[in-house]
């Protein structure tokens, strides 16, 4: 029998979740820290893809990576404008700006549904040109992936140590007293959500360029998925320790659930149903801590139903 | 120093549940005044303080801090020289927050160079956050990496005064500050308000259903009704003034039973 993991799926599910875990890191930013639920997610990582793959194509594949970084940097700044200044509800605002977005991306993509990259020169195989002759040889994708998730991790936890970082984080845990500590939140909402959004653009970008192709479609569901990396993440390292740890916790998240699409995909589940595994692990991630709360008062009630039967049963 | 000019501010305007709470109040402040606020439940005292701090424009009337018009100015504009407690503690920290990060944000108010914006904590800040920390004797200087959301409510509201005076405002808002607290915490909030705020010379308002307080604390005594200010006494008259005196003013100017047993019992 065959294992259940070849080196190249372990190797596939490390990259992918590499580069899906800058997803994973943008809504931990808004979610998590500014506790806002950005829908913009699903239309800026198919943006940046789009974006990313239109500027590789064009044989820039680094100043692809850029633009995706501003373009879906742009799109956040868009979302926080809506809400902040005119008044829209914040889930609205993601709706508006995600929906508007599918046209902005097919004028991208030159009003085709698909972009194809092949041949292009892109960061990966610039990166196997560097380093596919060392000793990483072929593991320079994973080399690749895993430094640019170090670095801008690194960044975010120096960030959110910074006085803006702090602010941003403030507004999320007690906006009233951001304001009375003279901080504008509309400032930092707008920051954070230009942040959030600037590393999804990044992702799509870097998978447009690992794909070596770029798909109208490819953003539908991210923000599940996402949500369901943050929440494995979060059961596995806890919600509440130091900066640092959440955002090692969201990056595991977005890896283990890279190798259990892959376990899904080993054991036959076709591709299609993906995104219903994702819905699900989602749903049941945060559900059962609430239902495990009822489950256990319904365990006490019954109990206390029986004893105060017995009792009427004794006296009687 | 503060000055309130014909303010008026109505809730739920042209509904059943309109509600005029402050109508035409005036009000003026000296510099260094520390005045003591009573009147029953929906008198306007919360709302007046909303109104100096920003929370809301008021419709009419304006709002001058030290000469400015501040009528319509942001209220994290205005926080940076008004201070503003609550009575809930919750309300004045940020919960999943360390001690220091809290003290941090607080510090702000001090400086708004944008150069600021990225700089950390340094060893330099946190040895004025923990000097600070020392004045409270409660502790908290040896416990500045944990979350605040672990202090008690007496603790987080002594931080939360802490904070709102790291930075001396130029107006100190109480609202019933003490009031969740046990009768021992907030003896010693109470205490620790009143140092600050005669070391530092900090203008300062603070509501009280406690008509001792209201008569021994700071130097000046208003009493709210309907949305003005209907009572208010200072200097001679107020040192001659009792408890007794007070309630029956309350009954005058309230034209009501009291309706809180707060109020007569303290």
């Amino acid at each position: 029998m065959d294992s259940i993991f070849t080196v190249s799926i372990f190797q596939s599910a490390l990259e992918l979740g590499c580069i899906y875990a800058l997803v994973a890191l943008a809504l931990f930013i808004s979610f998590t820290i500014l506790n806002i639920a950005d829908l913009t997610t699903d239309g800026c990582f198919t943006l940046g893809c789009a974006v990313g793959a239109m500027f590789t194509a064009a044989g820039h594949p680094l100043l692809a990576l850029v633009m995706a970084l501003v373009t879906g940097a742009l799109a956040g700044f868009l979302t926080a404008l809506l809400q902040t200044k005119f008044g829209v509800e914040s889930i609205l605002a993601g709706i508006i700006v995600n929906t508007g977005l599918y046209t902005i991306n097919l004028m991208v993509m030159g009003f085709s549904s698909l972009v194809n990259l092949f041949g292009c020169d892109t960061v990966f195989s610039l990166g196997k040109d560097l380093l596919g002759d060392t000793f990483i040889g072929g593991w320079y994708k994973v080399a690749m992936v895993a430094a640019i998730v170090i670095i801008i991790a690194l960044a975010l936890w120096w960030f959110l140590g910074t006085t803006l970082g702090m602010s941003i984080r403030a507004t999320g845990d007690n906006a009233e007293m951001v304001k009375s500590s003279s901080i504008n939140p509309t400032f930092t909402i707008t920051v954070g959500l230009c942040l959030a959004n600037s590393l999804t653009g990044l992702s799509g970008a870097l998978i447009a360029q690992y794909q070596k192709s770029a798909d109208i479609n490819i953003g539908t569901g991210m923000v599940t998925i996402a949500l369901a990396s943050l929440i494995i993440g979060q059961t596995l390292i806890g919600n509440k320790g130091s900066m640092s740890r959440r955002i090692f916790g969201t990056i595991l998240g977005s890896v283990l659930y890279r190798f259990i699409v892959a376990i899904a995909l080993r054991m036959s589940v076709p591709a299609e149903a993906l995104k219903l595994v994702s819905a699900i692990i989602v749903a049941v991630a945060i559900a059962t801590p609430y239902v495990r709360k009822k489950v256990a008062l319904k365990k006490r009630q019954y109990a206390n139903y029986q004893r105060n039967r017995q009792e009427v049963k004794k006296n009687a | 120093m503060l000055r309130l000019d014909n303010i008026s501010k109505t809730f739920n305007p042209g509904t059943v549940n309109e509600k005029a709470a402050l109508t035409k109040l005036s009000l003026e402040l000296k510099d260094g005044d520390f005045a003591t606020i009573v009147g029953s439940n929906g008198a306007g005292k919360s709302t007046m303080f909303n109104a100096i701090a920003g929370t809301f424009i008021v419709d009419e009337g304006n709002i001058y801090l030290d000469d400015e018009d501040i009528t319509f100015k942001k209220e994290h504009v205005r926080s940076r020289y008004i201070g503003h407690l609550f009575q809930d503690p919750l309300k004045g920290t940020a919960p999943n927050m360390t001690i220091e990060e809290n003290m941090a944000l607080a510090y702000l108010r001090a400086s708004r160079a944008s150069s600021k914006l990225f700089s950390r904590i340094s060893a330099k800040d946190k040895d004025r956050f923990r000097q600070q920390l020392q004045l409270l004797g409660m502790g908290l200087e040896d416990r500045m990496k944990q979350p605040v959301g672990l202090l008690s409510g007496g603790q987080r509201q002594a931080l939360t005064l802490l904070m709102a005076t790291f930075v001396t405002p130029k107006l100190l808002l109480l609202d019933e500050h003490t009031a969740a607290l046990d009768p021992a915490t907030a003896e010693k909030v109470l205490e620790l308000t009143k140092s600050i705020v005669a070391e530092r010379g900090i203008t300062c308002l603070m509501v009280t259903h406690n008509m001792h307080q209201a008569l021994e604390v700071g130097n000046r005594t208003l009493m709210m009704n309907a949305g003005r200010i209907v009572f208010d006494t200072q200097g001679e008259e107020r040192a001659k003034l009792t408890v007794q005196d007070l309630l029956e003013k309350f009954r005058a100017g309230a034209g009501e039973e009291l309706d809180n047993d707060r109020v007569l019992l303290s």
